[in-house]
């Protein structure tokens, strides 16, 4: 075991805010009622719930009513994605998203192509991971009903045009209800103010592990009016579109942690991007054959992935976690199926910049000396690796 | 034979896959030579001391390895080995344990080489995870083409061995070879072979022969 514990992983999770940890106790112990029962333990229960959806909602300048608890981002994703088009497909049949959205949006797009006779448009993104207004607006039809486009990508940290494009689809729907705009903020809940309003989304998925919050739960904002079908049945709670008694001591912990993030926000921010810059310059200074996947300006505040060409990704987080360095890898190796990342191949680049992609994500525990740290033990190990490998990357995928 | 350790779940092993779902433990062995790699070939390595070359790719995981082999040509013993691999831990580890084994004791002679499988490998190593077994397959057949290699130099041609493909599915274009990668890979039914290879998909009259082999190559790198 190394004596350093360097955790640059916080888009995979975040560690749980003590003081959130406190105030979901009580939850956990004491306040052991259903918020269904009538007596007073369960309207305890139940009051923190509504307390908490109220904090939700000012946060996102939302109405209580339009904000839905769930077990996280995959759900919040696919309650989006297969509730509103169920719900809604005499009104069209077509849907929208591009290829770098998280695997929950994706895999219920495609489930819904190829099982339930939707059409589907997945757009492409540029060389830094970004997606063209014009295009979108090129793909709208009168058909469409659903567009889902990320907030900001979870592995390359690209930041994308969600104002732009909610403003494109509400010109095209005019006084229509459709398409319906949906995004997937979960890696921007600490980064961006999520008014709904500026975004011009309908619906907005954000969930607790990414904001320093309890992991397995998440919320689902959905503009009033909007009909989903439900996914799972057997109750009235969330209004009968999530069934299930509730996560109450998640739920306190959720609009907790989301509370603390967005105060602390732009102190936060600008301290994470210098620390961010210092990394990235830094490796691509003095490692030569590394390019910088996504935008160098268009960024999450705490987002590095970098492409170590010539070597393979999974060796060198194994190399790395040796120093007490954590880190993720988009490489095939490291994948249980073997395939490599879509969103790096998405960006048009060969197979190898997937493979030796290396992602670092930095968070509140961050600090200059684990940036030192790293760029002191990096090279020595990215070298280490490169004289065994056969592998000689062409230029022009990293100048 | 100690070659297949136990699969985990979640994120108790030493490394897991980047969704999380799968996670891996390396043996201390496959660690010491991950982190001391023997015998790989240097950047300025005079690689014209070297008599045979092996080279392999897999597509299906963008791994490349190289080998040099100093043959004897009198007694055909293995006397040096070298090689470079842009792979995983365990890629790295197993191209690390072949070069010792090939060469230790004064060096195998070639027949030996061919005797060995990638499962002796795997278990000189204790043990790698299913999932990784590909990496093992590897290094062998880099050895066995780097063999070739040798007889082809010194003209007995009489002597390569061929590793014949045998073509499965003339419409997919899909071979015993790649049904193999797909086994190794970890595909065990019909349907993930298919979804590997899309073999038999608008040919359904070759999916009994396919069947066939996924139970073959089950057995030979699993059963
Ligand atoms: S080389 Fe890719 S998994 Fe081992």
């Amino acid at each position: 075991m190394s004596k350093h514990f360097v955790y640059l992983d916080h888009a995979a999770a975040t560690p749980l805010d003590p003081y959130v940890f406190d105030v979901m106790k009580p939850y956990l112990k004491e306040v052991c009622g259903n918020p269904s029962s009538f007596h007073t333990v369960g309207k305890q229960a139940k009051d923190a719930i509504e307390v908490s959806r109220e904090t939700m909602a000012r946060l996102l300048s939302a109405r209580p009513d339009e904000i839905l608890f769930t077990s996280g981002g995959t759900e919040s994703d696919n309650l989006a994605i297969l509730g509103s088009a169920r719900a809604n497909k005499e009104h069209g049949r077509h849907l929208i998203t591009t290829a770098i959205e998280h695997h929950a949006v994706l895999e219920a797009c495609t489930y819904l192509q190829k099982k339930e006779g939707f059409e589907l448009t997945i757009l492409p993104v540029n060389t830094f991971g970004l997606v063209d207004p014009d295009q979108v607006a090129q793909a709208l039809r009168p058909d469409t009903i659903f567009v889902s486009v990320m907030m900001a990508n979870n592995e390359i940290g690209t930041i994308q045009p969600i104002a732009e494009i909610g403003n494109i689809i509400r010109k095209f729907r005019g006084s229509n209800a459709f398409p319906l705009f949906h995004t997937d903020a979960c890696q921007t809940v600490g980064t961006f103010d999520l008014n709904i309003e500026r975004l011009h989304v309908d619906l907005l998925t954000l969930n607790g592990s990414k904001m320093y919050g309890p992991k397995g739960i998440g919320a689902l904002y959905m503009r009033r009016g909007i009909k989903l079908q439900p996914l799972q049945f057997g109750g009235a709670q969330e209004r009968g579109i999530r069934p299930g008694t509730e996560h109450v001591a998640g739920i306190v912990g959720l609009a907790k942690a989301f509370e603390l993030v967005q105060q602390d926000r732009e102190k936060e921010n600008e301290r994470l991007v210098r620390l961010r810059d210092m990394l990235i310059r830094g490796i691509l200074e003095h490692i030569p054959k590394t390019r910088l996947n996504g935008d160098p300006k268009k960024r999450l505040p705490n987002n590095v992935n970098i492409s170590f060409l010539d070597i393979e990704g999974e060796a060198l987080i194994l190399y790395l976690d040796a120093k007490g360095i954590y880190v993720s890898t988009g490489s095939a190796c490291a994948s249980a199926s073997l395939d490599p990342s879509h969103v790096i191949l998405a960006l048009g680049v060969p197979y190898e910049v997937a493979h030796g992609s290396v992602r670092f994500t930095l968070g509140h525990s961050t600090t200059e000396k684990d940036i030192e740290y790293v760029l002191d033990v990096l090279p020595h190990l990215v070298e280490k690796l490169r004289v065994m490998s056969p592998v000689h990357v062409e230029e022009k995928y990293f100048t | 034979m100690n070659y297949q350790q136990l699969p985990q779940s979640g994120k108790t092993g030493d490394v897991s896959s980047k969704d999380g779902t799968k996670s891996w433990f390396y043996s201390d062995i496959v660690k010491d030579h991950f982190f001391h790699p023997r015998n790989f070939m240097h950047e300025d390595g005079d690689t014209s001391i070297y008599n045979a070359i092996g080279k392999v790719g897999s597509p299906a995981c963008g791994d490349e390895l190289r080998v040099w082999m100093k043959v004897d040509p009198k007694t055909e013993c293995i006397l040096d080995f070298r090689w470079q691999t842009f792979g995983c831990g365990s890629a790295i580890a197993s191209t690390s344990m072949c070069s010792v084994m090939v060469t230790e004791n004064d060096g195998m002679t070639l027949e030996e080489a061919r005797a060995m499988k990638p499962q002796d490998i795997m278990e000189r190593l204790g043990g790698l995870p299913a999932r990784k077994f590909h990496c093992s397959v590897l290094c062998d057949k880099a050895l066995r083409d780097a063999i070739n290699d040798f007889y082809r130099r010194i003209g007995k041609p009489e002597k390569i061995i061929k590793e014949a493909s045998r073509m499965i599915d003339p419409i997919s274009k899909v071979t015993d070879h790649d049904i193999e990668e797909a086994v190794l890979e970890g595909a065990q039914t019909l349907e993930t072979v298919q979804a590997k290879t899309k073999v038999g998909i608008g040919n359904p009259g070759v999916l009994p022969a396919v069947e066939e082999l996924i139970r073959f190559y089950r057995e030979k790198y699993f059963g």
